[in-house]
């Protein structure tokens, strides 16, 4: 059977100044739909380079990724991204922004119309109030919050999240996680989300993708999480099972992410 | 720049008061043609008490002087802007334009409008169209660079989020670069607005035209030198009111 997101043997070659730096190499995942996968691995390991081919903003030098068995050849409405730092136009207010969006996914709305779907989307996020005002008037939460709402508005098959918390202090970090767990729950699409939190990835996700260190990045160790749903905080922390995949993960980062590389070199 | 406050309004008094002190002492001394402040007021005032005064082609008042230049700049500056901004826009967005234009831009710049005006003269035969061409030749390059630099400096974030929304060319335009690059293109506007009006005066005295600038070398060619004094302080006090306005509008459009 199709698996409706697949990425086949992507490579990703970039030209420095000091000669070629292949950052990815071989990578292949599966995504089933309604799976929360997260790909966890160090800084700058090239797993936001994946997800960015994901997404169509670059393109792979070798392999590809297929949505549905066709390969996709640029971004898709029904791939939506949500990048690190909240990118709003700053000059839109929170609901323009997401009626921007909504009237790229629904263009024969009425202005209206899409106001009072901005509107939906932003009371899904938990942030009506803030409808009017600007970016700059918002707390990086909030304003994160408005980037996740823009991407539902386009009502994305594929929610491709690129650290969309890592920007956030602690205590907004969790709040957000809890939301996005929540919406999880509530329409069970398909998520891929970058992440190097390992508390987070294993928080969140059916599935977790270690990647080996780059340059020629790939995948370490693929990891299901089989904790209860739905989760809290509380009694995921206080589960014997969720200590033991932590253990695995931290034993993998610290020890196995840098094995392939040794053999290759 | 400085809030309108009475504190900062009698610190600037010391200035005037120190800049005619000066005027005052060269005119007593070395410099006998020079009218003194007051000989210039009291030749002048008629043409500051009655601006809107028309006695003759050449002899009205400074307020008819005045607006006659300003049309003539607000004409070259508007023509200035409507060919610097998509130039700029152009020039920002696409490497291998600035690579064919970028050179021939920056051996025009440094041309002095003294220059440009007996070419307009020539292509145009009139000097109206020939000021024009002047003042929106010499005025367009701030507006030019600063659009330029504007679209350059645009987050990758913003042409990211055009991207993944796949917004048309026209509404990646009109709802992100455009006001991305609006505070830098109303700084190149003010810019430009001070040349024009600096190119204006050189303009009409090399044409004739009546104006402030040709007024003051109509007067000095008569020998009355209180009007050329008259005519500079005009010219100082309109440019500064220009760029003031020019200011106001832009800080305005940086805060959003």
């Amino acid at each position: 059977m199709i698996k409706p997101l697949e990425v086949t043997s992507l490579t990703k070659v970039f030209d420095t100044p000091t000669g070629k730096n292949t950052v990815v190499k071989d990578f292949s995942i599966s995504i089933p739909a309604g799976q929360f996968v997260s790909l966890l691995g160090h800084s700058g390991c090239g797993k936001s380079t994946v997800l960015s081919i994901m997404a169509g903003l670059q393109e792979a030098t070798f392999g590809g990724v297929c949505v549905d068995g066709r390969e996709i050849s640029g971004p898709g409405l029904e791939r939506a991204l949500v990048f690190q730092s909240p990118s709003l136009l700053p000059w839109f207010s929170a609901e323009e922004n997401v009626m921007l969006a909504v009237a790229q996914a629904r263009p024969k709305l009425s202005r209206n119309e899409q106001r009072r779907q901005a509107n939906h989307y932003l009371e899904m996020v938990g942030i009506a109030e803030y409808a009017k005002q600007l970016p700059a008037q918002l707390s990086q939460g909030t304003q994160q919050r408005v980037a996740i709402a823009r991407a539902l508005s386009l009502e994305p098959r594929f929610l491709l999240l690129d650290e969309p918390f890592g920007m956030l202090d602690s205590i907004t970090r969790f709040e957000l996680q809890d939301l996005v767990l929540d919406l999880w729950e509530k329409d069970r699409r398909t998520v891929v989300l970058v992440t190097h939190d390992v508390d987070e990835a294993l928080y969140v996700s059916d599935r977790i993708i270690l990647m080996t260190d780059g340059p020629e990045a790939q995948v370490g160790l693929e990891l299901p999480i089989h904790l209860p749903r739905p989760r809290d905080r509380r009694s995921v922390s206080s589960n014997a099972e969720y200590f033991r995949l932590r253990a695995q993960v931290i034993d993998f980062l610290e020890h196995h992410s840098k094995q392939f590389q040794e053999k290759a070199a | 720049m400085m809030k309108l406050t009475l504190r900062n309004f009698a610190y600037s008094l010391v200035g005037i008061i120190a800049l005619g002190a000066l005027w005052w002492i060269a005119s007593a001394t070395f410099a006998r043609d020079l009218p003194s402040p007051g000989k210039t007021w009291e030749e002048s005032k008629v043409y500051v008490l009655q601006p809107l005064e028309k006695r003759g082609e050449m002899d009205q008042g400074i307020g008819r002087m005045a607006y006659y230049s300003l049309t003539r700049v607000a004409k070259g500056f508007l023509l200035a802007i409507l060919i610097g901004t998509p130039l700029g826009f152009l020039l920002g967005s696409s490497n291998t334009f600035f690579r064919m234009f970028d050179p021939t831009i920056q051996v025009l710049r440094p041309i002095s409008p003294l220059a440009w005006l007996p070419l307009g003269l020539v292509i145009f035969r009139q000097s109206e169209p020939a000021a024009l061409f002047t003042i929106a030749l010499c005025s367009m390059w701030p507006t030019v660079i600063n659009t330029m630099s504007g679209v350059r400096a645009m987050p990758e974030d913003y042409r990211n989020v055009a991207k993944v929304l796949q917004l048309s060319r026209w509404k990646t335009l009109t709802k992100v670069s455009i006001p991305a690059t609006i505070p830098y293109i109303f700084t190149g506007y003010r810019l430009s607005l001070g040349l024009a009006w600096l190119v204006i005066v050189a303009c009409e005295m090399l044409t004739g035209t009546p104006g402030i600038g040709g007024f003051l070398w109509q007067e000095y060619n008569s020998l009355i030198y209180s009007h050329i004094l008259m005519c500079i302080l005009t010219i100082g006090v309109v440019g500064f009111t220009l760029d003031r306005l020019m200011g106001i509008v832009e800080t305005r459009l940086r805060v959003v």
